[in-house]
């Protein structure tokens, strides 16, 4: 039985994993480069969790593709139906583009970048320090973005959930929520 | 009106005839909220986005403005030397050197990185001063570094960045931190301040055990016939899983000399290390002995102040072999960052605070002169090839 209210399980599925590992990310990002002892088991954590976060947002991006979506909620105005779109494609854009400058970075700085035991990643840019700091000043600027993003989306449905009580959360909700 | 979490709950237990009735429940307009309900609402609403913002500006140090982080240790230093464009915010002077690892399969029964399995692999390093000013006169007492990467086979690298100081001064970053402070230039004397490095030496016991240590051993006469300590315990894992704690050290090949005191410095040039690297290298290629020294149960593997006791099995496992030398102008080591925490797998780190530390700081220097113009290097290519 298809639900035209909700998303498809695998898309509810894939945001609510990419939710917790990019929350998890920012946390981790942010405290590791405030951090002397934690430091370097943090950034052990970051880079494999940043390419797995790359490669889930192609496949979740793909995965979108090919599904209709459910419709917005008779409460959305047209306004907000454009900025629920937009931000949409800020997130995707973000969540794409962020893990690729980090190993970009990390290329132009010619860091071995390590995932796990031997394994490591080919560099995707050529040697230089100067792309480096440039890059590495744009991954701080876009990971504040990914995180204003965040909280922009966060607000919206606790708005929706708490004050116009439209039932729109239940669309990402897992369990068959607004099945009919 | 329901609230809707019931809605949602009655939708998720019932069956479809019901589910129907809760359908058409959330496409009704629930009831409008009393301006109070409504108020609480929002309020709820901005503080758990507070929240969230809040958790993130603590962990980003931005609460605890005496919390000390990378970025703070780095302007300490640039607080005590200047900045100096391009260059390191510590051992800033320095020159780069090449050539090879040898071998000789002993390190294999300690750790299962390719680098221990029999054969050659490429080294690039760099020879510098533990000074913040990269135009320093050189000084037989300046603590002597040499950093190295070696490529491995497969792709992987170890780095390391030692020092000719058998033991480490400080036990912590803490430690290292307030001891920098405590050497900050006087602004009226523009000399640190001897009371306040009493004072550091007199809270710090290990430190004052340290430097008795390392005074102990006078400096050789140049960067070639020096040993240089890995000075942090690494927890190593070979091929059957095997843990053992060692700490490593290049013993040089060239035979100790004691460097001619303060004279030696007087009747030469402000180079005159480097200079003598230079001259040495020319003439034949420099060596060392990698070896590592196994830690026993008990010997202490998180504090560099603290040595071995005498006595611990040591394994030669290979010899580093260093045959040209280049300016840092040219070389591509000078944008290497000998972070102590870049490692192959079978090495990995003990839980000696410092190395995390050293990593941080070393990246944040890193990061910062990256992006800066490269100022001309003390030891530019003319006097590397004169």
């Amino acid at each position: 039985m298809t639900n035209r209210r909700q998303f498809p399980g695998s898309m509810r599925f894939l945001h609510w994993l990419m939710a917790a590992m990019v929350l998890t990310m920012l946390g981790i990002g942010i405290a590791m480069v405030a951090s002397l002892g934690g430091y370097h088991s943090l950034v052990s954590i970051h880079r494999p969790l940043g390419i797995s976060i790359l490669i889930l947002v192609v496949i979740r991006w793909v995965n979108r593709r090919l599904h209709s979506l459910p419709p917005f909620p008779p409460t959305m105005s047209p306004q907000e139906r454009v900025a629920a779109h937009a931000s949409e494609v800020l997130l995707y854009t973000l969540l794409f583009l962020e893990p690729l400058v980090g190993w970009g970075m990390l290329s132009a700085a010619r860091y071995p970048i390590v995932l796990f035991g031997s394994l490591h990643l080919f560099p995707i840019l050529p040697h230089s320090v100067m792309l480096y700091a440039f890059l590495r000043k744009i991954h701080t600027f876009l990971a504040y973005l990914l995180f204003l993003a965040f909280l922009a989306h966060f607000g919206a449905i606790l708005f929706h959930t708490l004050i116009v009580r439209d039932g729109m959360l239940s669309r990402m909700l897992p369990g068959r929520a607004a099945a009919r | 009106m329901a609230p809707p979490g019931a809605n949602q709950d009655a939708k998720n237990t019932s069956g479809d005839g019901e589910l129907l009735v809760g359908a058409a429940a959330t496409e009704r307009q629930p009831g409008p909220l009393t301006a109070g309900s409504r108020l609480a609402r929002l309020a709820g609403i901005g503080v758990l986005l507070l929240a969230v913002g809040g958790t993130f500006l603590y962990l980003g140090g931005w609460l605890s403005p005496d919390k000390l982080t990378p970025a703070r240790f780095v302007d300490e230093f640039e607080r005590v030397g200047g900045i100096h464009s391009g260059f390191r915010r510590n051992h800033a002077k320095g020159v780069c050197v090449r050539g090879f690892f040898e071998s000789n399969g002993q390190g294999t029964r300690l750790s299962k990185a390719v680098v221990f399995q029999s054969g050659r692999v490429p080294v690039i390093g760099r020879f510098s001063l533990g000074s913040v000013d990269p135009h320093a006169t050189d000084a037989l007492s300046t603590v002597r570094g040499l950093g190295l990467q070696f490529s491995l086979p497969d792709g992987e690298e170890w780095r390391t960045a030692m020092v000719d100081l058998p033991v480490f001064p400080f036990k912590d970053p803490q430690a290292f931190y307030d001891n920098l402070v405590a050497s900050q230039p006087d602004p009226s004397t523009h000399k640190p301040d001897p009371a306040k490095g009493a004072a550091f030496l007199a809270s710090h016991p290990e430190t004052a055990r340290a430097i008795a240590i390392i005074k102990s051993h006078a400096p050789s006469s140049g960067f070639d016939n020096t040993a240089y300590y890995g000075l942090n315990a690494f927890r190593f894992v070979n091929a059957d899983g095997a843990t053992t704690y060692v700490r490593w050290t290049l013993t040089p090949v060239q035979p100790y000399e004691a460097g001619a005191g303060a004279s030696q410095g007087e009747n030469q040039d402000k180079n005159f290390l480097f200079d003598g690297l230079i001259a040495s290298i020319r003439q034949h290629p420099l060596q060392w002995h990698l070896v590592m020294a196994i830690a026993q149960p008990g010997d202490p593997t998180d504090n560099a102040t603290l040595p071995w006791p005498e006595g611990r099995e040591q394994v030669e496992v290979g010899t580093l072999t260093l045959n040209s030398v280049e300016s840092e102008e040219t070389s591509p080591a000078r944008d290497i960052n000998f972070d102590p925490l870049v490692l192959p797998a079978g090495m990995a780190p003990s839980s000696d605070p410092l190395l995390s530390a050293r990593s941080a700081i070393y990246s944040q220097s890193f990061t910062r002169r990256a992006g800066e113009t490269k100022e001309p290097s003390a030891i530019t290519p003319s006097e590397v090839q004169k």
